[in-house]
């Protein structure tokens, strides 16, 4: 798209087009673009190629996984029944898909319309955050036809993971409700979208209630294992509040995260409001997560006070445990501090990459490495790491088409463009962002 | 007319949603009070008495209709058999709802042998963990699994603190848990023993009320003081198990974890007067946050709830 860019072709980003048509739906789908040029920049995109080579060799995987049975693809363990699609896809993909309902009160709550122009960046990592949580679920299930059983069918109200359920599916409801405002814009549906939008406010509250509960039930649902988590990572009465709480930086850092990778990769698709607010926003939600950060800290400090498991800190898994708090906590709290006081913007989108990591690696610790300290360990199957590493690319691929045609990182047009002076302005922003990258990496 | 429909709507939806909203109460309740039913049966398992005959084992296999055995029930060498690095003896798989597995113990000469099953909890940690509700524990105390409605995700395997429950992965299309059910639906349910109770050689294994078999272990240990370890295994580990065992050697020895809980693990899932300290600590940030989020918005000065729609003046 760069180099259609350069050509002064811009994107589709209007209902009209320069003669005052109406785009339809197939013009809209290849972005305005002539079939011609559309394929030219597919194969021109080394990252197509990557993906295709991902999904050519995943995809049959996961046939294989349907055809054959988890057994196929696992390790078939009884002692550890959950591997990575739910210790990575589940457990690793809800936290961070946290920033819709954090951006969404910031916004619609607290009338902060300065975190407007990420607002939709965020409410759509959170959506493609759970769907993808649940797709990964969906290979993970024995028996995947029967999910809605806890819906309608057969009820284990008093667990855990019946409120998991109950909430997983509400809140993607919501952030559906929440994402079709953009493209009811698209299709060209004003009065759905209108309808949507006299319903934000109760739609935000309702985000906020689920994800508080189900976050922190995620966390809860291990409290069901005392014993075959390592006491460093296990609380009963705090499991819930670390999960809870360490999602706020979680989702924060994955807005960061992915604004970073959208302003380096498809700064085309970007508007001059949302370029421009960028370095701004980024620094506010690095604010927002250091916060979260301090306080994820302090009760995770306090979870080994209250259960006095200081002795635990000099042994191996001790070692292992201020690791993870040393790497994925206290380094990315000092780069946020310096980064935010300086305003060094880089150094923030550093701290957001560390601090995903960080999460990544607390969920994994959690599910997977500290579980059953006491037995063996376990190391995924090749065919299960392939699983997941090509959900991640559908992940990745449903994202990118996403945001190529919904106005998420630019403003829907109601009128048509003058492509000549649009033109100036994006190589303008283009130079800009160029300049910016040594200063700030 | 259709007044009284309507009102007759209303009354029925009303109805429904209190059947709706007492429904969960009335299980979380029962779920969390959960002592034991008072009449539920047992099986105390004597180690002091078992030969590692593997009887018990066939029985099962055959009660059960489980597959036939990758080695015959005779076949003693299966004793040998460790997994994952020599760190696991055999344990209950998706083809065997029990194994005996042998132990060697310094405070015994002859090797120590121990039947494992599903202990059959008082409070089933699989069971309140089943977000479909597809584990009953029967007031004769079997805890029964209906593959009818599981879904497969596994979180009974998660919580079980014994590691008891298998999965038959290896199925495509009906993969379900494969764990002991205390031969419920055949033997249990009509008053008579278990099957690998009835074949016991050796007694080792008795069936019985468990309130009862609590009592007989209790005389074993005060009759014979030397030759049993002064506890009864199962009697409050995690809520208290129907299957109760005695030992001669420490119970850490024969494989036991010692380490368990002693309330049910549900408890710890209820666990929310600790939540009070944390409030202390979350809150100070939070609402700086809510300070600093609501103020800042103002000094911006863009109240406009729609500002999506003239973004062109906000720069």
């Amino acid at each position: 798209m760069k180099h259609l860019a350069k050509e002064g072709i811009r994107p589709l980003e209007a209902s009209q087009k320069t003669n005052g048509k109406k785009w339809n739906l197939i013009e809209k789908l290849f972005l305005g673009l002539t079939l011609d040029q559309y394929v030219s920049q597919f194969i021109r995109n080394k990252f197509n190629w990557l993906l295709g080579i991902i999904f050519v060799i995943g995809i049959p995987v996961i046939i294989y996984r349907f055809i054959f049975g988890l057994g196929a693809v696992t390790h078939a363990s009884y002692d550890y029944p959950w591997g990575l699609f739910l210790g990575f896809g589940l457990f690793c993909m809800v936290p961070l898909s946290a920033s819709g309902f954090m951006l969404g009160t910031a916004v619609e709550i607290f009338g902060r319309h300065d975190f407007e122009p990420i607002e939709r960046l965020a409410l759509l990592n959170g959506l493609l955050g759970y769907l993808f949580a649940v797709v990964y679920l969906l290979v993970d299930l024995g028996q995947p036809w029967r999910l809605g059983y806890p819906m309608f069918y057969s009820f284990g109200p008093a667990a855990v993971l019946f409120l998991v359920g109950w909430h997983v599916a509400t809140y993607l409801s919501v952030q559906v409700a929440e994402v079709s405002t953009s493209f009811f814009e698209w299709i060209g549906w004003p009065r759905a979208k209108q309808f949507i939008r006299k319903g934000a406010v109760g739609l935000t509250v309702s985000g906020i209630i689920l994800s508080t509960l189900h976050q922190g039930a995620l966390g809860a649902l291990f409290v069901y294992a005392p014993g075959k988590i390592h006491p460093l990572w296990y609380s009963a009465p705090f499991q819930w509040l670390h999960f809870f709480v360490s999602s706020i930086p979680g989702g924060l850092c994955m807005v960061i995260a992915v604004s970073t990778v959208v302003i380096k990769t498809m700064s085309w698709r970007c508007d001059e409001r949302f370029i421009k607010n960028l370095d701004k926003l980024t620094i506010s939600l690095g604010k927002g997560a250091s916060m979260g950060l301090i306080t994820y800290l302090v009760i995770k400090l306090i979870a080994v006070a209250h259960e006095n498991e200081w002795v635990y800190l000099t042994t191996g898994w001790g070692a292992w445990w201020l690791l993870e708090i040393f790497v994925g906590v206290v380094l990315p709290l000092f780069l946020f501090a310096y980064g935010i006081h300086h305003k060094r913007v880089g150094l923030v989108r550093l701290a957001a990459f560390v601090t995903i990591a960080g999460i990544v690696l607390n969920r994994l610790n959690t599910a997977l490495i500290t579980f059953n300290w006491k037995l063996y360990q376990e190391v995924p199957h090749v065919f299960e790491v392939i699983i997941s590493i090509t959900i991640f690319a559908i992940y990745i691929a449903t994202y990118r088409f996403i945001l190529n045609r919904l106005p998420i990182l630019y403003a829907w047009k109601a009128q048509p463009v003058d492509a000549t002076a649009k033109e100036s302005v994006a190589v303008g922003s283009t130079l800009d962002q160029e300049q910016e990258l040594p200063a700030g990496a | 007319m259709s007044k009284i429909s309507r009102r007759r709507f209303l009354a029925g939806s009303l109805a429904g949603c209190a059947a709706v909203m007492a429904a969960p109460t009335s299980k979380a309740l029962a779920s969390g009070n959960l002592a034991g039913f008072p009449d539920g049966m047992g099986v105390l398992v004597d180690l002091t008495r078992c030969v590692g005959c593997r009887s018990c084992e066939a029985a099962c296999n055959k009660e059960q209709k489980l597959p036939a055995p990758d080695q015959p029930f005779d076949d003693y060498s299966v004793f040998d058999q460790t997994f994952h690095h020599g760190t696991q003896k055999r344990r209950p798989t998706e083809k065997a709802y029990t194994v005996v597995n042998r132990y060697e113990s310094k405070q015994s000469d002859k090797p120590v042998y121990r039947k494992i099953q599903c202990n059959h909890c008082n409070e089933p940690a699989c069971l309140t963990s089943c977000f479909v509700g597809a584990y009953t524990k029967t007031k004769e105390g079997a805890v029964i699994y209906n593959s009818k409605v599981c879904v497969g995700c596994r979180n009974c395997m998660i919580a079980c603190p014994f590691h008891v429950p298998a999965y038959s992965y290896s199925s495509a299309t009906d993969p379900v848990v494969k764990k002991c059910i205390f031969c419920y639906d055949t033997r249990v349910k009509h008053g008579k023993p278990p099957a690998c109770v009835e074949i016991c050689p050796t007694q080792a294994l008795v069936f019985g009320k468990r309130a009862e078999l609590l009592k007989i272990a209790r005389e074993r240990i005060e009759r014979h003081p030397g030759k049993y370890q002064d506890e009864i295994y199962g009697e409050k580990e995690v809520g208290g198990t129907s299957w109760l065992y005695l030992s001669g050697v420490p119970f850490e020895d024969v494989g036991f974890d010692t380490t368990l809980q002693k309330e049910p693990i549900i408890n710890n899932v209820k666990d929310f007067l600790a939540t009070v300290p944390m409030v202390l600590a979350i809150w100070p940030a939070l609402f700086t946050g809510f300070h600093l989020l609501s103020t800042k918005g103002k000094s911006h000065g863009d109240e406009d709830q729609h500002a999506e729609q003239h973004e062109g003046g906000e720069q």
